[in-house]
């Protein structure tokens, strides 16, 4: 018998997969197709303290391996999540899940963070520090250390849950943030939200993408997200939720092997709603493949 | 929704980029006319969203255009090639609302998902007629097939080089009808939305992420709240639309 067990700061999940934010809603999409039980967690879509509708569509663009999507936060705001959308997820999923928070200032994310914090089925905040796809706030939060670390202060001086800073790859040195976040009280880094991408329609001359940019994810940017869990995993001490491009079982032990104790799922969900449960029934025949007997034991083994 | 292996049985080309592909496989989640399917295509990320043209218990009928790189590899697909199909996708035509002569007006591939619904209206005992409006002669489709139903026809063409000269909204102008149902391009339902004299249901179409809801990429705003074109549409009612 493997184990596929990981602990997230104490949050002990039956194995490491997570739906990512904004790619599995609030669950109960995906509990039509499928007991989403077998999830290690699940990330729920980006949560701000306010309603949004988000950016103007298109907001969606094919990319070779890969899309750019600009949603921008669409979300009904932090009181109808608890009022309405967690309560019908009760239904559905027994587990802890993970709130994915947004913000666009300090006093915001604290806020909304609190609220959710104090939810019996929230297992761990997630806050989302690099959307790139919000003007005034989200990303920048996440391109500046001192910034990155005043809202992990913010935010883990209202909240007693495991405090996970999700963060963007579109800067110079991602390890100089996830350090700052790790230095102002952060119990674990999230990682890595989208790249920054365009595509432009050969026929009208102008970008898809009704906001121009989005965030481009899928297959094509593994490569990009091993590397740089594995450079943030040599520098911090708290664990890392890797994620970007993982679509099958042996993208998930490759991520643990850079550094990752538990890997989030995201775009591939939306080409394959059923992919996070195929990789669940497929971990044990991978790891017994390349003789791993419990996953845990494997984080950060190509260090 | 459900995911189903689909077979293709036939394919052919029936007008200027337009392409009919017949399909086997369990068609069980198809409930509602104007609902759509998502194609997993080989080499391509996401799947291609085509509206359901028709469909029995083990068959189903796509019509679609060539419009960017995947779907002109798809129609390059020979018979017996397997695709992965997300089937019974958005939410459909409601008929019971049509009166007893209702009109149908489809623009160009917002034609297929019109044929279905006609044939349900026919075997409801109502009397529908039915506009299509093309571009040009080269593409027109689907006349005849509208018309073996036992449905009123119109066709316009915006060249003039077959049948009435001009737009869908030119041919219903004169015309009694007791509710519409439309697809097409936005600025056809648009102009349809302001003329129509009547209640009616207009599909729309949007780029898609995921096609079940989950993605948040095709939503859009209404007088109900907001909506996900891809879950909670790809049909909308007049009175709740936001131009």
């Amino acid at each position: 018998m493997v184990d596929t067990s990981v602990s997230l700061s104490g949050l002990i999940l039956d194995n490491p997969i997570i739906p990512a934010s904004g790619t599995f809603g609030y669950g109960y999409e995906y509990a039509e197709l499928f007991d989403i039980n077998c999830l290690g967690s699940f990330s729920f879509k980006g949560t701000t303290r306010e309603a949004r509708f988000g950016n103007p569509t298109p907001r969606i663009a094919e990319c070779p391996a890969g899309m750019i999507n600009s949603v921008g936060l669409q979300n009904p705001g932090v009181e109808k999540v608890i009022s309405e959308e967690l309560p019908k997820l009760k239904e559905c999923f027994s587990k802890k899940v993970i709130a994915n928070v947004g913000g666009f200032s300090l006093e915001e994310y604290a806020e909304t963070c609190q609220m959710l914090d104090s939810q019996e089925q929230v297992g761990l905040l997630e806050v989302n520090i690099s959307c790139p796809n919000v003007h005034n706030g989200g990303m920048s939060f996440g391109t500046d250390p001192k910034m990155a670390a005043e809202v992990t202060k913010r935010v883990k001086a209202v909240t007693t849950k495991p405090l996970y800073i999700k963060l963007s790859p579109n800067v110079t040195d991602i390890v100089e943030i996830a350090k700052a976040c790790e230095d102002a009280g952060a119990d674990g880094i999230s990682m890595i939200n989208t790249l920054l991408g365009m595509r432009i329609d050969l026929k009208t001359k102008k970008p898809i993408i009704a906001n121009k940019m989005g965030g481009f994810s899928g297959s094509a940017i593994l490569p990009v997200a091993l590397r740089m869990v594995y450079q943030v995993y040599d520098a911090v001490k708290i664990p890392i939720i890797g994620m970007g491009g993982v679509a099958t079982a042996k993208d998930v032990i490759e991520m643990m092997l850079a550094g990752a104790t538990a890997v989030q799922i995201g775009a591939a969900n939306l080409v394959n709603p059923f992919v996070c449960k195929e990789i669940i029934e497929k971990l044990p025949e991978e790891m017994a493949k390349y003789s791993i007997n419990s996953l845990s034991e494997i984080i950060g083994g190509a260090h | 929704m459900k995911q189903e292996i689909f077979v293709i049985k036939s394919q052919e080309k029936i007008a200027k980029d337009v392409f009919k592909m017949v399909l086997s496989g369990n068609t069980d989640d198809i409930t509602a006319s104007g609902q759509f399917v998502n194609i997993k295509l080989d080499g391509f990320y996401l799947r291609r969203p085509i509206s359901v043209c028709d469909y029995d218990k083990n068959e189903l009928t796509l019509i679609y255009k060539t419009v960017g790189e995947g779907t002109a590899a798809m129609s390059k697909y020979e018979n017996g090639t397997e695709l992965d199909i997300l089937t019974g996708l958005g939410n459909g035509y409601d008929t019971s609302l049509s009166g007893e002569t209702p009109l149908l007006l489809g623009g160009g591939v917002g034609v297929p998902p019109l044929y279905n619904l006609c044939k349900k209206l026919v075997a409801e005992g109502k009397k529908p007629t039915v506009i299509l409006g093309f571009n040009s002669a080269d593409d027109v489709f689907y006349e005849n097939e509208f018309k073996a139903l036992g449905a009123d026809v119109f066709v316009t063409t915006a060249d003039g080089s077959y049948g009435i000269k001009g737009f869908v909204t030119d041919a219903m102008a004169d015309l009694n009808y007791s509710y519409f149902y439309t697809c097409g391009p936005e600025p056809m339902l648009k102009a349809i939305y302001n003329v129509s004299k009547t209640s009616g249901q207009l599909s729309f179409e949007e780029r898609m992420g995921c096609g079940f809801g989950a993605c948040m990429g095709c939503s859009c705003k209404t007088k109900y709240g907001n909506k996900r074109i891809c879950k909670d549409g790809p049909v909308l009612i007049k009175e709740e639309i936001i131009w």
